[in-house]
């Protein structure tokens, strides 16, 4: 007590003082710089990805087409017409040799090059046209049929320079159009990066993602809920809480192995299925799940679980009527991290054999299906020019789906978040 | 007089003051353990329906520990037990038979710190009819909701604004809410633990004020620090030192002529 009292004033206005204070104002200003650089360079990275992936894949969302001159009059197709209003049409109009024709017509049309204009599958946008309009067959016409992907690429600006000529005097003949392709959105894989679509590999993402978020979910959430509430504290819940952080931790491709095994090997489930996949991914991500619930039902207070049991409220009721619903953002956040994480997975998938060629969007989860990331790995190793723009467009499919996924989250997140 | 109660001696006050009135609660040779820790040492006490009784006693000293064991609220902690008996209305509340669930609908509980569900007013107060069905039709639900609050206090500041957030309350607000949360499941018993250490002091005043008024409705169990408080509120106050119950007797007793040594320092400010 004397010495304190004895003790002179402390003097603020010192140049020591002045001098420490200015050190503390630098060290603030200087944090504050690095942060603001850490948003900008991250921010920046950002913006290069995106803008690179929309400058290339905007042109897989378009298509070139050809007009192409065919003359049924004068050379009538040897078809009875009379089928063309069954379902052997397409059968018969192949039979016919319509494919041949339409070779013929382009080669008719635009010199002996022609063929190569047009994309290999434009005879069936013929074989449409007359399915739709009969009369056809015997009239001469002009037909819009997709371009080949040579000229599709010089269409674009790229492309070799004899099919940029081409595409110059086409547009003179006002015989060239590009358009939206609504194909796109609608077919399945192919060898024809023109005919291409990435409809089959969304629904096989959404397909799986379905399974997963099934299977993954509601399990994840229970085993939180258990070992938080109910699981007594003792070496065994220790030895499953090591084990549940660890498996969070594991290279996704020990789980398509262990997929392999499981789900393939011992179960025999049908190989390339979306249950497959979805049911390996919700096994990665589970352990995401249970940690991020533990989380977040261990910050609901304590006190409203003393206010619940105190008016005579049951554990589950408790649990269920209060825990559950103050913990839900924070498990959807959980959720969310881990099912954007199974979305973008790619090697589990490739063992369950989930890389296969498929031409058919998948009709439910035991049809053999791919997935985006999948479309997308496959499509990056052509070799056909075709292909790099329509994997930038797959990529930007893959983008909206997973911005779609999260803008669900937060809404779901928003609307659950209690105000204190 | 003797610096320690013996047992017969704590026995006795407690029979002689249980004398006067109807006993609701009584505990005989309570025990209570965390682990290998005893929390509370052979403690013995009457809780009557008319009278509002106090727990004083310094920080540590076992009486909270006490009162949760009077609903069974340790039955949450993993490692305390609980030895000796506790009846209710004669029931042993330990016994295998006693639904823990219903128990506490009987001995409802009032917390140090507010604790509201983050709901709606009417849904906080409404929350224990509806998990015990006590409300046949949606009318029964509004009465129920209108007399808990009226009991509380809290109908004429709130009847405005019932579905307005229970969290949104000031903190006496939240606290009488609580207790409106309380009432509403028709208890025989409130226990009430430090129910004003979070509030100022006007807000403390109404707390006191609404004890006054729900006194003889249901029995009452206050915790408090505040020996003020004690003495404002309760006709009965138990002392408790060391997870001992010193002494238990009337509260102008205990207060103007405490029959030990210990209790005498503390209520003087000797420590605590």
């Amino acid at each position: 007590m004397s010495e304190l009292s004895h003790r002179a004033p402390t003097d603020w206005k010192t140049d020591a003082m002045q001098k420490r204070i200015r050190k503390r104002y630098r060290a603030e200003r200087r944090f504050r710089a690095i942060g603001m650089a850490a948003v900008v360079i991250s921010a920046s990275f950002l913006f290069f990805l995106l803008a690179t992936m929309i400058g290339n894949g905007a042109a897989g969302f378009m298509r070139t087409e050809v007009s192409l001159p065919i003359d049924f009059k004068s050379a009538p197709l040897e078809i009875d017409r009379a089928q063309l209003a069954t379902r052997g049409a397409d059968l018969a109009l192949a039979g016919a040799g319509l494919e041949d024709r339409v070779k013929t017509a382009a080669t008719a049309a635009f010199g002996a090059k022609g063929e190569d204009l047009i994309a290999g599958n434009a005879w069936t946008a013929v074989r449409d046209a007359i399915k739709e309009d009969p009369n056809l067959l015997s009239q001469s016409a002009h037909i819009w049929v997709p371009a080949s992907s040579e000229l599709d690429a010089a269409a674009d600006g790229g492309g070799e320079p004899e099919f940029r000529a081409l595409v110059q005097q086409l547009r003179e003949r006002g015989a060239l159009q590009s358009g939206f392709n609504a194909a796109f959105l609608s077919r399945a894989d192919s060898t024809d990066p023109t005919s291409v679509g990435i409809w089959g590999a969304l629904k096989g993402s959404i397909l799986t993602m379905l399974v997963t978020l099934l299977i993954a979910f509601p399990i994840g959430v229970l085993s939180a809920v258990y070992l938080e509430e109910y699981a007594p504290k003792n070496r065994w819940t220790d030895l499953i809480e090591v084990s549940i952080n660890n498996l969070a931790a594991v290279p996704s491709i020990i789980f398509g192995l262990l997929g392999l095994a499981v789900f393939l090997g011992t179960l025999g489930l049908p190989r390339s299925a979306p249950l497959v996949g979805g049911l390996t991914l919700a096994l990665m991500i589970m352990p995401v799940i249970v940690i991020a619930g533990r989380n977040a039902i261990k910050a609901v207070p304590p006190s409203i679980r003393d206010a619940a049991l105190g008016i005579g409220a049951s554990r589950i009721q408790v649990v269920f009527h209060h825990v559950i619903p103050l913990a839900l953002p924070g498990i959807l956040t959980g959720t969310i991290i881990g099912m954007a994480r199974a979305l973008g997975e790619t090697a589990p998938l490739l063992l369950i054999g989930m890389r296969a060629f498929i031409v058919t969007p998948p009709g439910g989860v035991f049809d053999p299906a791919t997935v985006l990331p999948v479309q997308i790995f496959l499509w990056s190793d052509e070799v056909s020019r075709g292909f790099i723009e329509k994997t930038s467009a797959a990529i930007i499919v893959l983008l909206a789906f997973l911005l779609a996924m999260n803008a669900l989250a937060i809404y779901l997140r928003n609307k659950f978040e209690t105000r204190w | 007089m003797t610096a320690v109660m013996t047992q017969s001696d704590i026995a006795e006050a407690a029979d002689t003051v249980a004398a006067q009135a109807v006993t609701k609660m009584s505990a005989r040779g309570v025990n209570v353990f965390y682990g290998e820790k005893q929390a509370i040492r052979d403690v013995s006490i009457d809780v009557d329906m008319d009278h509002v009784t106090a727990f004083i006693g310094p920080s540590g000293c076992g009486k909270s520990t006490f009162l949760r064991t009077l609903n069974r609220m340790n039955d949450t902690v993993a490692s305390a037990r609980v030895e000796g008996e506790i009846t209710l209305d004669g029931e042993n509340i330990y016994d295998k038979s006693m639904d823990v669930v219903q128990l506490r609908a009987r001995v409802g509980m009032v917390f140090q710190k507010p604790n509201p569900f983050p709901k709606s007013i009417y849904e906080n107060v409404a929350y224990g009819p509806r998990i015990h069905g006590l409300a046949r039709a949606k009318g029964d639900m509004d009465q129920i909701v209108e007399r808990s609050l009226k009991r509380a206090g809290l109908w004429d500041e709130v009847k405005d604004r019932l579905q307005d957030s229970g969290t949104a309350l000031s903190g006496g607000q939240q606290q009488r809410l609580c207790i409106a949360r309380a009432i509403a499941v028709d208890p025989e018993v409130i226990l009430m633990d430090e129910p004003c250490s979070a509030l100022d002091p006007i807000a403390t005043a109404k707390i006191e004020e609404l004890i006054h008024e729900l006194r003889g409705r249901y029995a009452i169990v206050i915790v408090t620090h505040n020996m003020q408080q004690a003495a404002r509120v309760s006709q009965r106050t138990a002392f408790f030192h060391l997870g001992t119950l010193v002494e238990y007797g009337e509260t102008d007793q205990i207060f103007t002529a405490p029959r030990q040594e210990r209790t005498k320092d503390y209520i003087t400010g000797r420590y605590g």
